[in-house]
């Protein structure tokens, strides 16, 4: 790989690119998504896409996929133009896209899903279930997944999903494959299977462009990186000649501290307390409390139950058996605005589904879980919603035009804050936090963990989901950790190492004591 | 990317840039439109400012403004009830036939405003327990509702109500062609205004309507509110019902058949969105008096009545369709699907 | 196999059928054993068939047209017009069906260029198109003796003892049938409705197909305006008035998901037949036939409950197989009518 050389221009012998990226600019209005993206990816290369939120990497891939259409600058697929029109002019010019959430049809069969706006025919040009149900079946055994192609998408995990989508990509046998994020549901083995996908992919002489959050997996499948900064390119670079401090000073234009914060303290009583929570076919006997003034971390795949618990903790979804008790008292199921009456918060692990609402201002969303205490004799005024979100906003350090600002186009890491701000406001004695930092910048991600941190000084107690190992090992005072519905370790801050936690996770057996 | 370059803490907006918005919103347009229709009608279309005209138009509108409000919550709350017009129909041969039983009217319209609560509850109970979707549910009660009246009475029509009724709903205030029933509607309004726009409810309204998940996670009780908002729209049908009957003197089982069409143009008309979340009163009300007052100003102007009808469907078209087309018109890039993950710019 | 045949919606709406027809025939056995029974046991059903198969086909796309009975009532006054006219019958029946198509592009050009809810559109044109109608004949009346028998004979004509109605709108059932179930593009209307985003990464034509569904509603309505004109002789301004929502109503009730993806247009035929026909055997087992339309509603509010249940159950059980579902949010967490 290292025989290519930089963008700079000198000759590359062995073969021309398959993608140039040039001055590519793209204008939402007055908004400004992109402002000038460069990129070269060669045949037989991985190569990284990296940036915080808000830097363009999505908008560049959307333009790649047809999506949309560039305000200025060109592409070049292959020494040709390349203006897609359409995402059809995009899949057959030679591109295909795995975008970061799945795009499925519920209620079509696995095989039409991978073949949808392709679908195969047979005799009289009438479509062909067989040809696709055994096609489909081919491209999932050389994965090594086991998936029905009859069965209805509708009841797939997401990582079933997003194994779907990687068939669907593999079988258009791309030149260009882009992957936007596809490692964000997976977790393990699964992340494995994908990463040897694309190196098959890449050793076919494909070309593939990476765009993930986490460093090692950049650092253990790519070849290059390229870092993008508020819509501009900030450099391109060999992986082998650089370093996770290099990159991440590039994306944010400064250096972070990449230690976690984690202050020593006395926890106090213990505050939620869960008893042989039972719901079944999600989750199984789950035991769990946590202390004012201690983060407890959970840990565990996806569909290991993490959410579930926690949502049904809060009263989202009904359990069948077991109980919820703060200081002691039985919480009622299925009732959040109890639960919040009672102190506890929860944010939610899909920010823009369920912790924002996207199409109202920062003040309303703010002010949203506090609407009835806010109100005086049952009238809820502007201005009483407008003071509350001010102090957050400010607390927090929201950047936001106005506070009549729609809370969707703010960028990933303000949006987080804006759901931070909205539970905060409640002053809760629980706070429960699904994957704190998802999608979100180095900078703001930084923040969460000082705040959060704070905030179990003060006598909080903090219930913290993440995916992300070094998070867990990093906040908790103690951690959790769950494996198909079960709790399958329960360990002390100077037991849990990433070892122990992933055996748990994964269910390996004679790890958990 | 913009917005994130501003370095202040996002303040209030200031009152200036808050009126501008509501002069420049969909509201105040609606009004707008509906004052230029009136005083263009006014100079050009005979006797139409006088009050007699006016007495006719509130009397004719009266159930479209009394269904319009629990509509224009539903409708904001992302959902629909088409069975309206047919829990009207039922209100009325209720109505009807209790009073040809003998029972009092005061005694026969109360229950027909107890069976329009029933009929709005299991409206709700299908969409909030049962879990289905509202547009589904409201045409199968329309055509329940509507077949019950139609059943009970048949080709009948129930007439001879007390005179004394009849006249209450048709007296005027003196000197004026405001008839006395819309402070009935006045009080109304302003109860599902102030609800609307000035409670932790009406607030939960909105964000329901705008994603029902992210206002439960809020501590929303979405399938709480639903159901109330089915049984209000339940309640208001049947007093619409009741109306209809003395209004016009005759219960019958087929009683403004397709009005729930009418109430939901009027709604969006009126600059509610039909995806739920945006709209407010204001504009629905106006909405509803817009289409009233082009309907008597043709009448008046001896256009075919039936005119109406085209005027309506296009009036609902251009006011619906327009907004967008004018935008794309000027030229601004709309992101597509803003509302999804496709647009989401990262 | 036959477990699945028998959790088909298909099946259940055939099995209703049947028992309906089985308990008319016992207690009036002309229902079914007389020739006239047996023809209108056809012929009934037969215009609205062809209007819930249009509508299937725009529920699948995650539309709705409500404005059919408007084009049919169009179509058919134009139909009777052009006879006035003096055109010869196959020019009026091509012109007719033609008309119907062009009433459904109208449609179908709004709602893909304006990105504005088809309920909405279409409810506009339900009122435009009926206006028009209006407008054009006042309270003119077309009669038998404007048309020539010819081509009245449609209306009534049998071919091999089944009614002409009755195969024509066989024939579309299967066409239609045939396309969206085995036709690429047919294909995608089940993408389209199922997940529109979806659909536009995936490269399909969304805006086209959504266009041709309302072409194709429009045509069959036109088509049914046309046999409307043949089989009832007499046309009045209000003519098809309130079949849009019956027709909805047969989708539904034939199993097509309100909310587009799923569904067959056999099933939405079915459903069509099944309120024709409960419509003519309430009389005979001595109901009046007042109560038809409160049937209606409580078949529409069984099947989409039914629907409801079924989807719960399955949804636990793929739960309780260990597998962590992603279950479609509820319906009313959804847009309406998008």
């Amino acid at each position: 790989m290292n025989r290519f050389t930089d963008l700079k221009g000198e000759a590359v012998p062995e073969s021309h690119p398959t993608l140039v990226v040039h001055g590519l600019v793209k204008h939402f209005g007055p908004v400004i998504a992109l402002a000038r993206a460069e990129l070269e990816v060669r045949p037989g290369e991985i190569h990284a896409l990296v940036g915080e939120n808000g830097a363009g990497k999505s908008t560049l891939v959307k333009l790649l996929a047809g999506v949309y259409q560039p305000t200025a600058g060109e592409m070049i697929l292959d020494r040709q133009p390349f203006e897609p029109r359409t995402p059809a002019d995009a899949r057959d010019a030679g591109i295909a896209v795995i975008y970061q959430e799945p795009t499925l049809f519920p209620d079509l069969s696995v095989a039409e899903n991978v073949f949808m706006g392709r679908l195969l025919t047979g005799r009289g040009g009438l479509v062909s279930r067989r040809a696709m149900r055994d096609r489909t079946r081919e491209l999932l055994a050389t994965l090594g997944v086991e998936i029905d192609p009859d069965r209805p998408a509708l009841g797939l995990s997401i990582a079933d999903q997003q194994l779907v989508e990687i068939v669907k990509a593999v079988s258009l046998d791309a030149k260009l494959l882009v992957m936007d994020e596809p490692t964000a549901a997976l977790s393990g083995v699964e992340v494995d299977r994908l990463f040897a996908v694309a190196r098959q992919l890449r050793d076919r002489g494909a070309a593939v462009v990476f765009i993930s959050h986490r460093f090692d997996e950049i650092f253990a499948l790519c070849d290059r990186i390229t870092v993008m900064r508020d819509g501009e390119h900030v450099s391109t670079q060999d992986t082998a000649a650089t370093d996770v401090g290099t990159i991440v000073k590039q994306m944010v234009g400064r250096s972070v501290d990449t230690m976690f914060p984690h202050t020593d303290r006395t926890p106090g009583d213990v505050v939620l307390e869960v008893e042989g929570l039972t719901r079944a076919g999600t989750f199984d006997g789950i035991d769990l409390h946590v202390r004012a003034g201690e983060i407890l971390g959970i840990a565990g795949l996806v569909g290991s139950g993490r959410s579930e618990v926690v949502r049904a903790v809060f009263g989202i979804d009904p359990y069948d058996s077991g109980s919820v008790r703060i200081d002691g008292r039985v919480l009622h199921a299925g009732d959040p605005e109890a639960a919040m009456r009672r102190g506890l918060a929860l944010v939610p692990e899909d920010r823009r589904k369920q912790g924002l609402h996207t199409d109202l201002s920062v003040a309303r969303n703010i002010a949203l879980t506090l609407r009835r205490r806010l109100s005086r004799g049952g009238i809820l005024t502007s201005s009483a919603e407008y003071g509350v979100a001010h102090e957050w906003a400010a607390i927090l350090q929201v950047k936001a035009r106005d506070l009549d600002t729609v809370a969707g186009t703010l960028s990933g890491g303000n949006q987080q804050k804006v759901v931070l701000a909205k539970w905060l406001s409640t002053r809760p004695r629980v706070l429960i936090i699904d994957e704190p930092t998802r999608g979100i910048d180095v900078g703001t991600k930084a923040e969460v963990h000082r705040l959060l941190d704070r905030l179990a000084d003060e006598g909080v107690a903090v219930v913290m989901i993440s995916s992300e190992l070094p998070e867990v090992l990093g906040m908790s005072d103690r951690v959790l950790v769950m494996h198909e519905g079960r709790v399958t370790a329960v360990l002390d801050r100077a037991d849990a190492d990433a070892e122990t936690v992933m055996a748990a996770a994964t269910g390996s057996s004679g790890v958990v004591a | 990317m913009t917005v994130d370059q501003v370095r202040t803490v996002p303040a209030a907006p200031t009152t200036q840039a808050r009126l501008r918005k509501l002069l420049l919103g969909r509201d105040a347009a609606i009004i707008g439109l509906f004052l230029v229709v009136v005083l263009v009608a006014s100079f050009s279309v005979d006797n139409f400012s006088t009050s007699t005209t006016w007495y006719f138009l509130f009397l004719d509108v009266f159930p479209i403004l009394l269904i319009a409000l629990p509509m224009t919550l539903i409708i904001i709350a992302a959902q629909i009830d088409l069975s309206v017009a047919s829990m009207l129909g039922l209100s009325s041969v209720l109505v009807g036939a209790l009073y040809e039983q003998g029972w009092s009217l005061g005694a026969a319209a109360l229950a027909a405003l107890v069976v329009g609560a029933l009929g709005g509850a299991l409206n709700g109970f299908l969409v909030t327990v049962v879990g289905l979707p509202s547009l589904a549910v409201t045409i199968g009660t329309l055509a329940l509702f509507r077949g019950l009246a139609v059943g009970i009475l048949g080709t009948r029509a129930v007439t001879g109500f007390p005179s004394g009724a009849q006249d209450l709903v048709s007296a005027r205030f003196a000197g004026t062609g405001i008839p006395v029933v819309m402070a009935v509607f006045v009080v109304a309004a302003l109860g599902f205004g102030v609800v609307l726009h000035a409670t932790a409810t009406g607030r939960l309204v909105y964000a329901a309507g705008l994603n029902a998940e992210a206002a439960r996670f809020a501590g929303g009780r979405v399938n709480r509110l639903t159901f109330w908002l089915f049984v209000a729209s339940g309640v208001m049908s049947a007093l619409a019902g009741v109306y209809w009957t003395l209004r016009y003197g005759s219960a019958r089982g087929d009683n403004a058949v397709g009005l729930e069409l009418s109430v939901v143009a009027a709604v969006l008309v009126g600059g509610v969105s039909i995806f739920g979340g945006r709209g407010a009163l204001p504009g629905v009300i106006a909405g509803v008096l817009l289409i009233g007052a082009l309907r008597s100003a043709l009448r008046l102007a001896d256009v075919s009545s039936d005119v109406i009808n085209v005027v309506t469907g296009v009036l609902l078209i251009a006011t619906v369709v327009g907004p967008g087309l004018v935008a794309r018109a000027r030229g601004a890039t709309r992101r597509p699907g803003t509302r999804s993950s496709v647009g989401a710019v990262d | 196999m036959i477990g699945r045949l028998l959790r088909r919606r298909e099946t259940s709406i055939a099995l209703a059928l049947v028992l309906v027809i089985v308990v008319a025939t016992a207690k009036n056995d002309s229902f079914l054993l007389s020739t006239d029974g047996f023809r209108d046991l056809l012929l009934a059903p037969s215009l609205l068939v062809l209007l819930a198969v249009g509508q299937a086909a725009v529920i699948i796309t995650r539309n709705v047209d409500l404005s059919v009975s408007s084009t049919l009532g169009l179509v058919a006054f134009a139909t009777g017009s052009m006879f006035v006219a003096g055109l010869p019958v196959p020019v009026v029946i091509v012109l007719g069906i033609g008309l119907g198509a062009v009433l459904g592009a109208v449609n179908g050009v709004l709602v893909t260029s304006a990105r504005v809810p088809s309920l909405v559109i279409t409810l506009g044109t339900l009122y435009a198109f009926r206006g028009i109608t209006v407008i054009w004949a006042g309270s003119d009346r077309i009669n038998a003796g404007d048309m020539p028998r010819s081509f009245l004979a449609l209306g009534t004509a049998r071919w091999g003892g089944i009614p002409v109605l009755a195969i024509v709108a066989l024939l579309v059932v299967v066409g239609v049938g045939v396309y969206l179930g085995y036709a690429r593009s047919g294909r995608e209307f089940y993408a389209i409705g199922s997940e529109p985003d979806a659909a536009l990464l995936s490269g399909l034509s969304v805006g086209r197909r959504v266009f041709f569904a309302f072409v194709l509603s429009g045509t069959l309505a036109g088509l049914a305006g046309v046999l409307f004109a043949a089989r009832y002789a007499t046309i009045a301004s209000n003519a098809g008035t309130g079949l849009e929502l019956q027709a909805v109503a047969a989708a539904v009730i034939g199993g097509v998901a309100i909310f587009g993806g799923s569904g067959t247009v056999a099933g939405a035929a079915l459903g069509a037949i099944l309120l024709a026909t409960i419509d003519r055997a309430l009389p005979i087992l001595g109901i009046p036939d007042f109560w038809q339309q409160a049937v209606v509603g409580v078949l529409i509010i069984g099947a989409i409950v039914l629907d409801r249940v079924l989807a719960l159950r399955t949804a636990r059980r793929l739960r309780s197989t260990g597998v962590a579902e992603i279950v479609r949010p509820l319906p009313p967490e959804r847009v309406i009518a998008s």
